[in-house]
């Protein structure tokens, strides 16, 4: 049964305001596409879970659509800060997006990447907490409570542990998938992996759809069945400005100019105003981006894996 | 190594990412940051370290970038990489498992004994200054057999006390340091070396800095402006060797062409 439906749609049926969002791909493949959809259906009260919020949790603060942010890097990998997020944390009172359905400042839980990590593992294997060798002696336990050690039952030794986390909804951008799901990556993997299966409704975004053929024709590719995937979305560029391992590059550009754009919040508004409120999705959003400026983008070469024979067992 | 070049004609940043790739020489492993680090490693790989295995967080494991990478995910660090993990399993079994040699670390603030703030300046519920936070950097300190520090020196940076600790150092001593290491099973014996723009600091028995190297043309009126407390300095002080013309030309030819790190 085909799952394919339109961003529009995909957004609609499964993210709710209120909702725990994760649009996860650690730097790789993060599904810009999606969270502005999000943006233009005025979502609001999100908890957005991320390990690195990166711009596109940026945007969604900017927009006014979160009340938290989960997270264990927040900054613009490469470049600097994130200005929208940072004045809803450091000027809360002047810092609330103009509009915004909540001007309270930005509730923050925080934890390190293999914190999140062990959260989205926890989830997904219906675990109570998940152990780690991270923590000792700092300060973060205090910042965050919900980060505690424990004893381990088989000798003296202290570990730390941190909660499951379940998000409403998982967000993932992929190379390719079929029509029920069936999503194969390649590049950096990140947690999409573990942030899929924890979460109650997956959302599936592709550059490519594919014959089922093409998906049992290399199964150790298939990262997340469509068994778990509620909606399949077709939008190609969907995670412009992040990038797609063989289909084009960071568009570090971007990344140094929202620097600058994010630095004032009617730059910012004015940004939102053009590419997100102003486009109707994401082929109108790649149209104007422009065929010069894609162009630049695609690798300057092949690198293919070459390929690996399964075998006939009949 | 070819001929030192002329002492006037690099800049703080190149000397300081020389000294640091030197530091690698002899690593097998180790953990890359964004930034700085990121330099610092691949020049090493291509000078003192050829057979450095470079890992990033974000799930390359013997990476041989092409280009040097804006960001710590980029296309360049997978293609031609030994192996691209999830981030379970590099946080699990290469880091917490004890197999990263070195974790190198930046810092907005750090003290004497090592201890590292990226988290917060001034009150962590009512920041001045709200900082990216850990992203990998507390377990890299607690599970890499050794963390290299890499950070341009400042009286706001190099402080008497850090306003939050983010990743542990040589917590108030090398003694209680050490003790509760192996009380609490940590793999990481702590920081070893501190690399800034005016010199090079290891840790003495205490668990203190040490100046132990300064670089060419720095006072040493100008490390102790520049620094929080007074610093211990090593007797006889080293004079950092020049970087030679093969590492200039590595940084700015190959490294970091659009001087974005090195200016």
């Amino acid at each position: 049964m085909s799952k394919v439906i339109s961003m529009r749609d995909a957004v609609a049926a499964n993210v709710h305001d209120g909702d725990v969002v994760a649009i996860e791909g650690f730097t790789h493949l993060i599904c810009f596409a999606a969270g502005h959809e999000i943006i233009r259906q005025r979502k609001h009260d999100l908890t957005l879970a991320r390990l690195t919020p990166d711009l596109i949790y940026d945007q969604m603060v900017a927009a006014g659509t979160a009340r938290k942010l989960v997270f264990s890097w927040l900054g613009n990998p490469g470049v600097g800060g994130l200005h929208a997020i940072r004045r809803r944390v450091e000027e809360p009172e002047g810092g609330a997006p103009a509009g915004a359905s909540d001007p309270r400042p930005l509730e923050l839980e925080e934890y390190s990447h293999f914190g999140m990590v062990g959260r989205y593992t926890a989830g997904a294997s219906n675990l109570p907490f998940f152990p780690l060798r991270s923590y000792f002696e700092t300060d973060l336990p205090k910042a965050n409570p919900l980060i505690r050690p424990i004893r381990s039952p088989y000798g003296e030794e202290t570990v730390y542990a941190v909660p499951p986390l379940k998000p409403d909804v998982t967000i993932v951008h992929a190379q390719r998938a079929d029509a029920a799901g069936n999503t194969q990556m390649w590049g950096l993997l990140g947690c999409q992996k573990e942030a899929a299966f924890a979460a109650e409704r997956v959302i599936v975004v592709v550059e490519e759809l594919v014959e089922e053929s093409v998906i049992r024709a290399d199964p150790n590719r298939t990262v997340i069945p469509g068994l778990i995937v509620d909606a399949v979305v077709l939008e190609p560029w969907g995670a412009h400005p992040s990038y797609v391992q063989g289909a084009y590059d960071r568009d570090n550009r971007f990344y140094r100019d929202w620097d600058a754009i994010s630095r004032d919040e009617s730059s910012t508004a004015a940004w939102l105003d053009e590419w997100v409120y102003g486009v109707n999705g994401r082929a109108e959003y790649v149209e104007k981006l422009g065929r010069e400026r894609l162009a630049d983008l695609r690798p300057s070469g092949r690198a293919p894996s070459g390929s690996v024979d399964y075998g006939v067992y009949e | 190594m070819s001929a030192p070049s002329d002492a006037a004609a690099f800049s703080k940043s190149e000397m300081m990412i020389v000294a640091a790739a030197r530091e690698l020489a002899g690593q097998r492993v180790c953990f890359v940051g964004v930034g700085l680090p990121n330099i610092a490693v691949n020049l090493a790989r291509l000078t003192v370290a050829p057979e450095l295995e470079l890992v990033y967080e974000s799930g390359a494991f013997g990476a041989k970038p092409a280009r040097l990478p804006l960001s710590i995910g980029d296309p360049t660090i997978v293609t031609g990489a030994t192996a691209a993990v999830s981030m379970f399993e590099l946080f699990s079994f290469y880091l917490q498992g004890g197999l990263v040699d070195v974790g190198f670390l930046g810092a907005a603030q750090i003290d004497r004994f090592g201890n590292i703030n990226s988290t917060v300046i001034g009150d962590y519920e009512h920041p001045k200054t709200r900082l990216p936070g850990s992203g990998g950097a507390c377990e890299i300190a607690i599970n890499a057999r050794r963390v290299f520090v890499i950070m341009r020196q400042s009286k706001r940076s190099f402080v008497d006390r850090i306003d939050f600790r983010t990743s542990p150092g040589n917590l108030g001593g090398a003694e209680a340091a050490a003790r509760i290491r192996r009380e609490e099973g940590w793999l990481g014996r702590g920081p070893s070396v501190v690399v800034t723009d005016l010199g090079i600091y290891h840790f003495d028995e205490s668990g203190e800095m040490r100046l132990d190297s300064i670089h060419p043309g720095v006072t040493l009126e100008q490390v102790r402006e520049t620094i929080g407390w007074e610093p211990r300095v090593a007797d006889p002080l080293a004079t950092t060797p020049a970087p030679t013309a093969k590492e200039l030309r590595l940084i700015r030819e190959e490294l970091d062409p659009e001087a974005a790190y090195t200016k």
